[in-house]
């Protein structure tokens, strides 16, 4: 589905935190409708990459170009661990919050928009959990609710970080197939992952970072031996020349 | 007729009495809802806080224009955002973190207005601009404490949505409406507005307690944020009620007697509350399915 018009450019993209930089001259592109998959060593800048992607973080160096597209047509899904799962809301309300760009502050979420909402539970194979409270879901469930905010969000560019992480096979599977019904849409699918044999199996194209870039393009033709070798390699040189700090976990 | 007697004849008799109940009806519209989300954006002791960064401000009104309402008022107002800004920007430009950065600012904050009135004052002006008097309310207070409180009501309804979002998952409210700080800044000068209400009439130490003990307690009932903010209206109002009745049955001083009931209304949502409490986690009923 994927033709060679870029979606998303990146040209000399540096992102530092405390002048220490997570992302390095970094450039490429991201096809329009394109699979890639983000993977690189711990504290490689995947997760930071994402973030500036979406605008959370401010390049200290370079651009990021959208073409075709509008910042408001970019779906992002955070790490689990950065949402607040205690908070008293119900999984209905959460994934209207996916209704934002149409309802934004102050609009009501009207009736055909929860019809939107109970479609998307029942894509994610929650059905009849809408009334239920997030903090009694598993980690798995979870995931497949703000997978159905992500569909009722109905983006052309679609950030997931960590999609899997922590997450039973099952859930993983059906979560898989959602990546795969998107990309058959022609929507452009961007993924850090950490399982090299999952991005084998689904992900036609990769990018490999260690803070730069290592190798960017066909998953085989990018993680061969030596790219990921020399991944590690920078990765460990990096990690000799900085010292740790307060924001490396969201690097 | 006994009845009568002893929940309602105080505040049909006297005047002060009625005030100070208005007062508390006021402050429970304000500081309920607000509570509701220190406490989930776990930001509870944040709340204690800012409540004594008030006090050099208020203080600093009274050296200048005596017992004077809006004086000390305005005074509280900028310092405790002063202080609640800076605690902030300390936090974000240095490797300390926020809480520790507001305990200190907090310590100064209180040493520095006791300082300040004891310049002027006696030990009954330091008394009351540290533990407020609600027995002595005047209509301007109640005015100054209704108006804080509509105004609370009017900007929470109308940033609920985004304040909801950015407590809950701020990186997606911050991805799809940009900046989420703004609502933040805009919470932190709702709660410095409810602290000097409650100031008024419950002073710089206790003013936080009808923000905080009903709030706290709700989490034990409530699972939804709008019935936490309801159910810590309910509970601050009538821990008013109840701390205004015993202290004039009993004769003690009222802003205690306030935040105590409050305060009982918390222990007994630990032990028996619906979700969480000890009762529910410990001896789980036929009707209560925690896991």
């Amino acid at each position: 589905m994927s033709d060679t018009a870029p979606v998303l450019t990146l040209s000399d993209l540096t992102i530092a935190y405390d002048r220490q930089p997570a992302v390095h001259h970094l450039g490429g592109s991201f096809a329009r409708g394109s699979l890639t998959a983000i993977v690189g060593p711990n504290g490689a800048g995947k997760s930071t990459l994402l973030k500036s992607i979406v605008g959370l973080l401010r390049p200290s160096e370079g651009r990021i170009t959208l073409s075709g597209v509008k910042r408001s047509d970019i779906a992002y899904l955070p790490q689990q661990a950065e949402i607040d799962r205690s908070f008293p809301i119900t999984v209905a309300d959460t994934i209207a919050l996916g209704h934002w760009r149409h309802v934004g502050i102050w609009r009501a979420v009207t009736g055909p928009r929860w019809k939107e909402v109970d479609a998307a539970l029942e894509k994610v194979g929650l059905t009849g959990f809408g009334q239920h409270p997030i903090a009694k879901l598993s980690t798995g469930q979870f995931q497949r609710v703000l997978f159905a905010r992500l569909l009722v969000q109905n983006a052309a560019v679609i950030l997931l970080d960590e999609p899997f992480a922590a997450i039973d096979e099952r859930t993983t599977a059906d979560l898989m197939e959602i990546i795969a019904f998107w990309h058959a849409q022609g929507r452009t699918v961007i993924a850090v992952l950490h399982d090299m044999d999952e991005v084998k199996r689904h992900f036609p194209t990769t990018l490999l970072m260690a803070r730069e870039l290592v190798g960017w393009g066909a998953t085989a033709e990018v993680l061969t031996d030596a790219n990921l070798r020399r991944a590690r390699a920078l990765a460990d040189a990096w990690a000799h020349l900085l010292k740790p700090h307060k924001h490396e976990s969201a690097a | 007729m006994d009845i009568y007697t002893h929940l309602f004849a105080p505040f049909a008799d006297y005047g002060f009495m009625r005030r100070a109940l208005v007062a508390c009806f006021a402050l429970a519209l304000g500081s309920g809802p607000i509570g509701t989300f220190l406490v989930l954006r776990r930001m509870s002791l944040m709340g204690d806080a800012m409540s004594h960064a008030i006090l050099p401000g208020a203080a600093i009104g009274f050296l200048i224009a005596g017992l004077s309402l809006w004086a000390m008022s305005l005074g509280g107002l900028i310092i405790g955002l002063a202080v609640a800004l800076l605690a902030g920007l300390i936090s974000r430009i240095t490797d300390l973190r926020e809480d520790a950065s507001l305990a200190g600012f907090y310590l100064i904050s209180l040493a520095a207005g006791v300082l300040i009135v004891s310049l002027r004052g006696s030990n009954v002006d330091l008394l009351h601009v540290l533990f407020g008097s609600i027995l002595s309310v005047d209509n301007q207070a109640l005015l100054l404490v209704a108006s804080i409180a509509s105004l609370t009501l009017i900007t929470l309804a109308l940033i609920y949505r985004p304040l909801v979002a950015e407590c809950f998952d701020p990186g997606f409210l911050r991805a799809v409406a940009g900046r989420g700080s703004l609502y933040h800044v805009i919470f932190l000068i709702l709660v410095v507005l409810n602290l000097v209400a409650g100031f008024q009439a419950l002073g710089t130490l206790m003013a936080v307690g009808l923000m905080m003990l009903p709030a706290a307690a709700a989490r034990f009932w409530a699972a939804e944020v709008w019935s936490l903010a309801a159910l810590s209206i309910v509970m601050a109002f009538v821990s008013g009620w109840v701390g205004l009745l015993i202290s004039y049955h009993f004769d003690l001083p009222s802003g205690p007697a306030i935040i105590l009931t409050a305060g009982t209304f918390y222990l007994l949502s630990i032990l028996l509350g619906r979700h969480g409490s000890i009762r529910a986690r410990f001896f789980p009923g036929a009707h209560f399915h925690e896991h």
